[in-house]
């Protein structure tokens, strides 16, 4: 998508990921600005489900043509799905980075995080 | 190019303008603030350059000139090509060796007259090689160094239809591949090169700084798609040619690189001696194009299992998959043999290919 967006119901991440909470779960992907720096992505590998991931560390890689970037987890959980379908078409995550472009979605382990996260005025003053 | 800056700045093309207009990513290469990408990018800028044409900025490569009637010796102990074999209106590609044989650069040199030789250096080497070609220089009668470097912009103009796009605005029919002649072109006067480094048809144009911005918009409004530094490394990659800091380093020779047909050694250039023994004893490690064969995608510095490393890897647009080259033990290197490259801390599969990795 050629314009930048930060919708407002989500949860952000200074590592330029996102997080979308639903009662104990929550969805993961990365924003607008990390895909843009990224470039056109064209390889996501992703965790597998079960998996443990620790908020600030690394859950799952993805590469554009020039570079490898590491996705940070934006809270700790249990990996319940990951979005298969970005196997084929890791453009998505360009295309529609809140939406198909999501990454995995988790049970959370330690609801508090979200507290440590920011709104999407706190998330956007960051990139200034 | 312009004024000098100061220690520390990055240094800028006359097309620096252009590049930020048009949105590009700028970051820095080799001392210089170069476009990366445009907003197309590097997917749309490839796929231009095969399907059509693409026009690249490359005006922080170097060029030293060598003249006078030494200037054939000169070059003849320089590189490693046989420059006798290069005619007036002529280009020839060679390399650069220390005595020890190892690899200083690889470079086009065009001659533009009987005494008269123009090299292009990789901008990250200009001011080493210019300072040895200055030393070499002082043993040979007759024959001139100079840097070349701020009196010409450089744009390549590659694609299937490049040569359309530049000959429409030409007064004289354009050089033919490996050949180089004077052109107007829109009304400047321009050094037109058959050569270029994306495996496709097209020129390379050496031209005043102050022309440089008429000849970019001209290319580009005759439908030559600005592309930057990212695409010209995929699409060398895909056929295979050398990025020098990558693929060859002092520290490797030209047979192991595969560039013995670069190589003459009964010219006495410097180095031959050493490239001469590992020709005939045949190199430890030789360097390999490989394929993917699963997901992943190889990066420059993966270890490879069984020894070796690659050197160049990257997402191959036209046939999207991970490529790359990599220099591996010598009996590794036939094609069809399987490597296990480490990605990461993940072994990955990969297959030796034959070169060039794409082709029409």
């Amino acid at each position: 998508m050629a314009e930048a967006t930060y919708p407002d119901d989500l949860l952000y991440h200074a590592e330029h990921d996102w997080a979308r909470v639903d009662d104990d779960t929550a969805t993961l992907g990365i924003t607008w600005y990390a895909q843009d720096a990224l470039g056109e992505v064209v390889f996501f590998d992703p965790p597998d489900v079960g998996t443990t991931i620790t908020k600030g560390e690394s859950y799952a890689e993805v590469e554009s043509v020039k570079a490898v970037s590491d996705v940070i987890a934006p809270m700790s959980g249990e990996i319940v799905e990951v979005n298969m379908a970005l196997g084929d078409n890791p453009e998505t995550i360009n295309d529609d980075p809140y939406g198909e472009g999501w990454m995995v979605r988790i049970r959370m382990s330690d609801a508090s995080e979200t507290e440590s996260l920011m709104d999407v005025a706190a998330y956007t003053a960051t990139l200034e | 190019m312009g004024a000098v800056s100061p220690a520390g700045t990055l240094r800028r093309t006359p097309l620096f303008d252009r590049h930020e207009a048009a949105g590009a990513k700028l970051v820095p290469f080799a001392g210089w603030e170069m476009a990366v990408q445009y907003p197309e990018g590097i997917r749309a800028e490839h796929l231009a350059v095969r399907g059509a044409a693409g026009v690249f900025d490359v005006s922080h490569m170097g060029q030293i000139e060598t003249n006078g009637p030494g200037a054939r010796d000169l070059l003849q102990r320089l590189l490693t090509n046989d420059v006798d074999r290069l005619a007036v209106g002529g280009a020839q590609y060679a390399l650069l060796c220390h005595e020890g044989g190892g690899v200083l650069d690889d470079l086009f040199t065009y001659r533009l007259a009987p005494d008269h030789y123009l090299t292009v250096t990789n901008a990250a080497n200009h001011d080493k090689d210019l300072a040895w070609f200055r030393t070499q220089a002082q043993a040979v009668d007759g024959a001139e160094v100079q840097d070349a470097h701020d009196r010409y912009a450089m744009l390549a103009v590659q694609g299937p239809g490049a040569r359309e796009i530049v000959q429409a605005m030409a007064d004289a029919p354009l050089p033919a591949r490996m050949h180089t002649a004077r052109r107007v072109l829109g009304g400047h006067s321009v050094l037109v090169c058959g050569t270029g480094y994306t495996g496709e048809d097209g020129v390379e144009l050496l031209a005043d700084p102050h022309d440089a911005v008429a000849l970019w918009d001209e290319i580009v409004h005759r439908g030559a798609a600005p592309a930057g530094l990212a695409a010209r490394d995929t699409l060398r990659l895909e056929v295979c040619f050398h990025l020098y800091g990558n693929d060859l380093t002092e520290e490797r020779g030209p047979i192991e690189a595969g560039l013995g047909w670069a190589c003459k050694e009964a010219t006495g250039f410097i180095g031959a001696q050493a490239v001469h023994a590992v020709r005939e004893a045949g190199p430890a490690q030789r360097l390999v194009a490989f394929r993917l064969t699963g997901p992943g995608i190889a990066r420059q510095g993966n270890p490879i299992e069984g020894g070796g490393e690659v050197t160049s890897g990257t997402f191959s647009p036209s046939l999207e998959v991970g490529i790359g080259m990599a220099y591996v033990p010598a009996q590794h290197a036939t094609v069809g043999t399987e490597l296990q490259i480490d990605v990461r801390g993940r072994a990955r599969s990969a297959v030796v290919a034959e070169k060039p990795l794409y082709h029409h």
